[in-house]
């Protein structure tokens, strides 16, 4: 393989592992109360300021700042749970759609009007931004730590879901929401922890992908965001690693558009990510891992 | 134990119960009956706090005084003792039967507990025990139904609200399953109320039957008095003895 290949496939491994974390978290939150989140996005956005607060605070010890960023973002997308979707649960799903898309934008907003829209720079770690020489290939550092950490959340989050008892009722809940409330489960807890784990998952992302490109602004949650959420529906919605799959697909798929076809396609990206959306839904409705809707029953 | 008075409630703008009245005291297997409709359902779903009734008094005699079951939301209820096994098993079919059995005893914090539970649970239907790591929803109807009792077993009920316990099973799991029923009872003293389609087999293990009708008891007595009043049971329930 060329070094150029090598970079290339790197470089898909590394945004793959972005849209996946963002994507786990859209399934998740999907899986247990069956609303679509559009603000889930911007749960990047916010993990990606709170790593910029906590490097202008000066306080940077590099294992203590990815913790904090996942609880804040764990925070974060609970708190929006409790503030903004407890109250429609179970309401139609349109009126879930049109909710999700207004915290969204009201979201995007407050961060425009605190942080204002100019990007900023980021570069958390230095470490990241440095590169290694893998055979006679030149690696960012990032992107070799983004797919490690992507593939160690995920191996947790499954094992969690697997195995605890908080796992085992949220699947419970996912599946049939009357009976688990029968077995004497908190809705109430379980949804809140979703859209926490969710929201960990996003901030992460949100420090990484400041990490990998070395700007951020408050409207940079919005795109990724919805590629993940493609990257959710072309795995099949449901599954950690359904949302895997589809983030490396997706990953893969975009750097393949920009690194190995002519230049002048590469600000079509977007078109071809979507392109790939419609023609894997034509032939596999449910997604890739999805199962069928009535196997499930 | 279990005393509802004048409860009224409603689904959507359709009036289900019109002033229910019952009392199941401790230990007593009480029977549900009536035909299609008459709101046995909903008194099942109101009496685990799954709806919200409009009036009336419902209390649980609990070991710290009486809880007001109108007031308390299922969780709460649960943890009472009152223990609600729904109607169509409603077993989580993705999860395995062990899984299942686990989420049974969701509130009990004590492992070595919930093991012996469950190993009690597989003694009771040895079949679960084989099926242990397969999907619940791999099972036939009757081994459902089984894990369905079982998995409200391991919550330890104090009162087991069962619903249609019978509903699309061979006879002989029917038997399997009332009798177990019966000897939950007798052996444990457990407080049973089953809401059953099939009068007669309820009626049968019953110290106490109440007939429904139109979302209020129009009658009550002893299982065997209903038992043997032919024009009740075929005038309420088209059931001819």
């Amino acid at each position: 393989m060329s070094d150029y290949v090598i970079q290339q496939v790197i470089n898909g491994l590394s945004l793959g592992s972005l849209y996946a974390l963002v994507a786990i978290g859209f399934s998740l939150i999907y899986g247990v109360v069956r609303l679509v989140n559009f603000a889930h996005g911007d749960l990047m956005m916010i993990g990606s300021f709170i790593t910029l607060g906590l490097v202008a605070s000066g306080y940077t010890p590099w294992v203590v700042v990815p913790l904090v960023v996942m609880f804040g973002g764990f925070l974060a997308g609970g708190m929006i749970e409790r503030v903004a979707f407890r109250s429609i649960r179970g309401a139609p799903m349109i009126t879930g759609f049109i909710v999700t898309l207004s915290v969204s934008v009201a979201l995007q907003n407050l961060g425009l009007m605190v942080l204002g829209p100019q990007p900023r720079n980021f570069s958390f770690p230095a470490l990241f931004r440095e590169r290694i020489s893998l055979g006679t290939a030149d690696i960012a550092i990032i992107d070799l730590t983004i797919p490690a950490a992507a593939i160690v959340l995920a191996l947790v989050l499954t094992l969690f879901i697997r195995r605890t008892r908080l796992g085992i009722a949220m699947r419970a809940v996912s599946e049939n929401m009357l009976a688990a409330r029968l077995m004497g489960i908190s809705l109430d807890r379980i949804v809140f922890l979703a859209f926490g784990l969710g929201g960990a998952l996003a901030a992460i992302a949100g420090l990484f992908w400041g990490g990998k490109f070395g700007q951020i602004d408050p409207l940079m949650g919005l795109v990724p965001g919805l590629k993940a959420f493609v990257a959710t529906i072309i795995g099949g919605v449901g599954s950690v690693g359904g949302a895997l799959l589809g983030g490396y697909v997706l990953g893969f798929a975009e750097i393949a558009f920009v690194g190995f076809l002519p230049p002048e396609y590469s600000g079509y990206r977007d078109a071809f990510v979507f392109a790939l959306l419609i023609l894997i839904l034509l032939v596999r409705p449910q997604g890739l891992l999805g199962r069928d809707e009535e196997e499930r029953a | 134990m279990l005393e509802v008075k004048d409860i009224h409630l409603q689904r959507g703008r359709t009036p289900v119960l019109r002033g229910l009245d019952l009392a199941v005291g401790a230990g007593e297997v009480a029977a549900l009956i009536g035909a299609n409709g008459a709101g046995k359902t909903s008194t099942l779903m109101a009496l685990s706090g799954l709806l919200p009734v409009a009036s009336g008094s419902a209390t649980l005699a609990g070991p710290d005084g009486p809880i007001d079951i109108t007031r308390s939301d299922p969780a709460a209820l649960v943890a009472a003792g009152l223990i609600h096994c729904p109607e169509g098993r409603q077993v989580f079919a993705q999860l395995s039967v062990e899984e299942n059995l686990r989420l049974g005893a969701y509130l009990n914090r004590d492992a070595a507990r919930i093991a012996e539970l469950r190993d009690r649970a597989f003694d009771l239907f040895p079949i679960l025990a084989e099926r242990r790591h397969l999907p619940a929803g791999g099972l036939s109807g009757g081994e459902q139904m089984m894990l369905a009792v079982a998995r409200a077993l391991m919550a330890e009920p104090r009162v087991l609200l069962l619903d249609e316990p019978s509903l699309g099973l061979a006879p002989q799991v029917t038997e399997t399953i009332f009798d177990t029923l019966r000897d939950l009872n007798r052996q444990q003293g457990m407080t049973l109320l089953v809401v059953e389609q099939n009068a007669m087999l309820a009626l049968e293990i019953a110290h106490r039957g109440f007939v429904m009708q139109d979302g209020r008891i129009v009658h009550s007595g002893s299982g065997a008095e209903l038992l043997g009043d032919a024009a009740l049971l075929e005038a309420y329930l088209g059931v001819s003895a």
